[in-house]
C-alpha cells in the first residue's frame, strides 16, 4: 500500500513537472514574438493594464487594439514601433512592477496605464523618469494632476485620451441646455457607492444649476440594493420627471429601463458612456432600449471608414465588438505616431529627449481619431473633444446631428 | 585534526538551537540588505527589483505577524490584510496631514508607522475581544468576517484636510473643502496624491525589530505559556495559564506588526484604495506562512520572497504565467511534505550539525 501512495505521488509529480516545461515551451512562443517586434529602430512603447482578474475585459481590449495600431503604423514603412504591454491586474502595486519591468526593457514612450487607480500610482513616477505617457482609458484626475483635489499641479509629461469623469458630467449639462425638446424636469439615479457615478453626478449637478436646468428628484442606490429600483422609479414619476439622467454602468441601467417599462413610466433616458455595452447585454429585451440617449466619444456602428475598418480589423482579431477602451488605445499609438512625426523623433532618441518633444507636439496639435475630430489637448494633459450624443434606434446606435 | 577542531568553543549562539533560528534569520536580512545596497549604489539592481524591494519587506513584517498568530499562538487567521490595511490608511492619513507642518520625511515615515502599528494593534484589541472566544474553525471565520467589515468601513469614509482642520463625513461624501484641501480618505477611490516617503532602509529595520520582538517573545515566559495553550488548552489551564490572555497578546502583537506593516506599504506608493487589503490577500499572507513553515520565521522570510518574486519572474511567460505560478506552488507543497525528502535533508542538517559541534 505505502509504496503505491509513492508511487502514485511520484507520477503525479513528474506528469505536473512534464506539464510546466511543455507550458514554459507553449508561452516562449509569444514572449519571442514580442521580441522580434522590437527590431532595432523601432520607437518602444510600453503600456500595462489588466491583462487577468475581473478587469480583464478592459485590458485586453486595450491591448489588442494597440497591437493592431502598431501593426498598421509598421506595415505603412516609415517610422517603426515596438509595444510591450504588461499585465498589471488592475492593482496598483502591480502596476508599480509591471513599470519597472518596462524600463528595464527600455521603454521610450508609454501607454500608462488601462484603469484609474494603477495609472495615479505610475503617473508621478513617469514624472520623476520623465518618459512621454499618454493613457488611452483612465479616466481619474489623479492620473494627471499631482494634487487631483484640486486639480492642481499637473505631472506635465503625463495626458488622457479619454474624458476624465467630472467632464462628463459637465458635458451631459450643457448637452441638455441645449437640448429642452429631450425633457425639462430631471429625474438623476446614481450609485453613491461608485466613485464614477457619483463624481459625474457631482459635476452635473453644479453644471446643471449653473445652467439653470431643473432637477426634480435625486435617488440613490448601492451594490447592496441595486436590484430593485420600482421605489426611485415611482419618485421620479410622482415628481413629474419627464427626463431620466443615468449616470451609471449598463448593468443597473438595463434594470432600471426594465422596471419603469412594467411601471408603464415612459420619460427620455440619457446615459454617459458608461452606458455603452447595454445592447450586446446577454438576456436584456433590447427593444426596451429604444430611445435612450447616451454621449460617448465611439460608436462601433458608426459609418464613416475610420470606424468601419477599425471594427471589421478588430473583429478579425478578437471575434468581439470593440468598445470605447479599445478605440481609445488605437488613438493613442496613432496620435503618438503623428506626434513623433511632426517633432522628427527617431529610434535611437532617449526618453528624456523624446518626452520634451512630444509633450511640446501635443499641447499644440490636432488630431483625428476614432474617438472624434479636431482632438486637443491642454497643457495639463487633459483631452478637449465633443463627445457625440448617440440615440438608439433599432438595435444600432445612431448619432444625433448637433 | 579532531582534536584541534574540539578545542574551538562556538560562541553560544551557534550551539544552542533556540538561538541558531535566530542567528539564521538575522544573517539572511542582514546579508541581503547588504547584497541589495551594493547593487543598488552601483546601477545593478534593475528597475523591476528596485520596485519590488518595500512591498517584499511589508509582506514579510505581516508573515511574521501572521506566522506568530497561526503558527505559535495556533489561531488561524483570515484577516491579517484588515490590519495591514488600518495601519496603511491611518499612516497615510496623518502623513498627508503633517506634510505642511514636518518637514523631514523620516521623521514623517517614523511618526506614521508607529501611528500605524498603534492604530492596528488597538483594532486587534477590539476585534480580538470576541473571536478569542472562538476556537477553530469559528476563529477563522469570524477573522474573515472582521477583514470585510474594515474594508467597508474604509470604502465608505471621507475624510478631508485643509486650514480649518480635519472633515468627516461616512456612507455619502458631504466633505467640502477650502481652495488648497486634500481628500485623505475618498471612499472607494482611497487615498490619491499620497508623498512616497518609505524606503528599503526603513523596511529592513522594521523586519529587523519585528524578528526581535517575535523571537523574544516565543523564548519568554508568556511565549511558552501561549504554546502551551495551543498545545492542550486543558492541561495548560489545569496550571494555571489564562488562556485569553496569553491568546490576546499574540493577537495584538501580530497585528501591530501588520499595521506597521501596512504603514510602509501605504506611504509606498502614491495611491492606495481599500479593496486591495481584501480576502485574497489575507490568504496569500496565509500562504507564505504555511509554505515557510508554521512557527518558522526563517521559513517564512524565504517564502515569501520567493513566492513574491516568482510572479514577477514568469512575466516572459506571458499568458501562462499565473497558471504556472499555481504549478510551481503546488509541487513546493508536495514537496516539503515528501517524507522521502524530508528524511534526507534532516540527515543532512543533522550531519551538518554534528560536524560544527565537533
Amino acid at each position: 500500500m505505502k509504496k503505491e501512495g509513492m508511487f502514485k505521488k511520484a507520477l503525479s509529480m513528474a506528469l505536473a513537472a512534464a506539464m510546466t516545461v511543455s507550458l514554459a515551451a507553449c508561452g516562449s512562443a509569444p514572449a519571442a514574438q514580442g521580441g522580434s517586434g522590437a527590431s532595432a529602430g523601432a520607437i518602444k512603447i510600453g503600456a500595462s493594464g489588466p491583462l487577468t482578474g475581473p478587469a480583464a475585459v478592459y485590458g485586453n481590449a486595450v491591448k489588442a487594439a494597440a497591437e493592431m495600431a502598431v501593426e498598421e503604423i509598421n506595415a505603412k514603412g516609415g517610422l517603426q514601433f515596438a509595444l510591450d504591454f504588461e499585465d498589471d491586474t488592475h492593482d496598483a502595486e502591480k502596476a508599480v512592477t509591471a513599470y519597472g519591468v518596462l524600463k528595464d526593457w527600455g521603454m521610450q514612450v508609454s501607454l500608462a496605464t488601462v484603469t484609474s487607480a494603477p495609472g495615479a500610482a505610475v503617473a508621478p513616477m513617469y514624472k520623476d523618469d520623465h518618459i512621454f505617457a499618454i493613457t488611452p482609458s483612465g479616466s481619474s484626475l489623479a492620473i494627471i494632476y499631482a494634487d487631483p483635489d484640486n486639480a492642481a499641479n499637473p505631472y506635465g509629461n503625463v495626458f488622457q485620451m479619454c474624458f476624465t469623469d467630472p467632464n462628463q458630467g459637465v458635458a451631459s449639462a450643457d448637452y441638455l441646455k441645449v437640448h429642452t425638446e429631450l425633457g425639462t424636469k430631471i429625474a438623476v439615479i446614481y450609485k453613491n457607492d461608485d466613485n464614477y457615478s457619483s463624481g459625474i453626478f457631482a459635476k452635473f449637478k453644479s453644471q446643471a444649476d449653473a445652467n439653470g436646468l431643473e432637477i426634480v428628484y435625486e435617488g440613490t442606490f448601492d451594490d447592496s440594493n441595486a436590484s430593485d429600483f420600482t421605489v426611485q422609479l415611482k419618485k421620479a414619476q410622482d415628481a413629474g420627471a419627464d427626463l431620466l439622467f443615468l449616470p451609471i454602468y449598463y448593468d443597473p441601467a438595463s434594470l432600471i429601463l426594465t422596471q419603469a417599462n412594467q411601471m408603464g413610466y415612459a420619460p427620455t433616458v440619457f446615459g454617459v458612456d458608461g452606458m455603452d455595452g447595454i445592447l450586446t447585454l446577454e438576456g436584456f429585451d433590447t427593444s426596451l432600449a429604444e430611445g435612450v440617449y447616451l454621449l460617448t466619444p465611439f460608436s462601433a456602428d458608426a459609418t464613416d471608414d475610420l470606424t468601419k475598418n477599425f471594427t471589421a480589423n478588430y473583429q478579425a482579431k478578437m471575434s468581439d465588438i470593440p468598445n470605447q477602451f479599445a478605440a481609445d488605445a488605437y488613438d493613442c499609438v496613432y496620435a503618438i505616431a503623428q506626434a513623433c512625426e511632426a517633432a522628427g523623433v527617431t529610434a535611437d532618441m532617449s526618453a528624456s529627449e523624446i518626452c520634451d518633444k512630444l509633450v511640446g507636439q501635443f499641447s499644440s496639435m490636432t488630431f483625428n481619431g476614432l474617438t472624434g475630430q479636431n482632438v486637443t489637448w491642454s497643457g495639463s494633459g487633459e483631452v478637449s473633444k465633443s463627445p457625440k450624443a448617440v440615440v438608439i434606434k433599432n438595435g444600432v446606435y445612431v448619432g444625433v446631428e448637433g | 585534526m579532531g582534536a584541534e577542531k574540539k578545542k574551538i568553543k562556538l560562541p553560544v549562539f551557534l550551539t544552542k538551537p533556540r538561538y541558531r533560528s535566530r542567528v539564521a534569520s538575522f544573517s539572511i536580512i542582514l546579508a541581503g540588505w547588504l547584497i541589495l545596497e551594493i547593487m543598488m549604489h552601483t546601477g545593478n539592481l534593475s528597475s523591476l527589483f528596485t520596485s519590488l524591494l518595500v512591498p517584499v519587506c511589508c509582506y514579510i513584517v505581516a508573515a511574521i505577524g501572521l506566522n506568530l498568530n497561526v503558527g505559535i499562538s495556533g489561531e488561524l487567521n483570515l484577516g491579517q490584510a484588515c490590519f495591514m490595511s488600518v495601519g496603511a490608511f491611518t499612516a497615510v492619513c496623518l502623513s498627508g496631514s503633517m506634510a505642511g507642518s514636518v518637514s523631514s520625511p523620516l521623521l514623517r515615515l517614523i511618526l506614521a508607522m508607529v501611528a500605524g502599528a498603534v492604530a492596528a494593534a488597538f483594532f486587534g484589541l477590539i476585534i480580538g475581544i470576541p473571536v478569542l472566544k472562538l476556537e477553530g474553525d469559528y476563529l477563522a471565520i469570524v477573522t474573515l468576517a472582521f477583514g470585510q467589515i474594515i474594508k467597508s468601513l474604509i470604502t465608505n469614509m471621507y475624510l478631508g484636510f485643509d486650514a480649518a482642520g480635519f472633515h468627516f463625513s461616512f456612507v455619502d461624501n458631504k466633505v467640502e473643502l477650502q481652495p488648497g484641501g486634500k481628500m485623505l480618505l475618498n471612499g472607494p477611490m482611497g487615498a490619491t496624491g499620497t508623498e512616497r516617503i518609505s524606503t528599503f532602509s526603513a523596511g529592513v529595520v522594521l523586519i529587523l525589530i519585528s524578528l526581535i520582538v517575535v523571537f523574544h517573545l516565543m523564548y519568554s515566559r508568556s511565549g511558552r505559556a501561549i504554546m502551551a495553550a495551543r498545545d492542550n488548552r486543558i492541561a495548560a489551564e489545569s496550571v494555571g495559564i489564562e488562556i485569553f490572555r496569553t491568546k490576546m497578546l499574540a493577537f495584538i502583537v501580530s497585528s501591530c506588526l501588520a499595521g506597521a506593516a501596512g504603514a510602509l506599504y501605504g506611504l509606498n506608493y502614491s495611491t492606495l484604495v481599500p479593496a486591495k487589503f481584501d480576502f485574497n490577500t489575507s490568504i496569500l499572507l496565509l500562504v507564505y506562512v504555511v509554505l515557510g513553515g508554521l512557527g518558522n520565521m526563517t521559513g517564512t522570510i524565504i517564502a515569501t520572497v520567493v513566492l513574491v518574486l516568482l510572479p514577477e519572474l514568469l512575466r516572459s511567460m506571458q499568458d501562462y504565467r499565473m497558471l504556472i505560478y499555481a504549478i510551481v506552488l503546488i509541487l513546493i507543497m508536495l514537496l516539503t511534505n515528501n517524507e522521502t525528502i524530508r528524511t534526507w535533508t534532516m540527515r543532512i542538517t543533522r550531519k551538518l550539525r554534528r560536524q560544527t559541534n565537533g
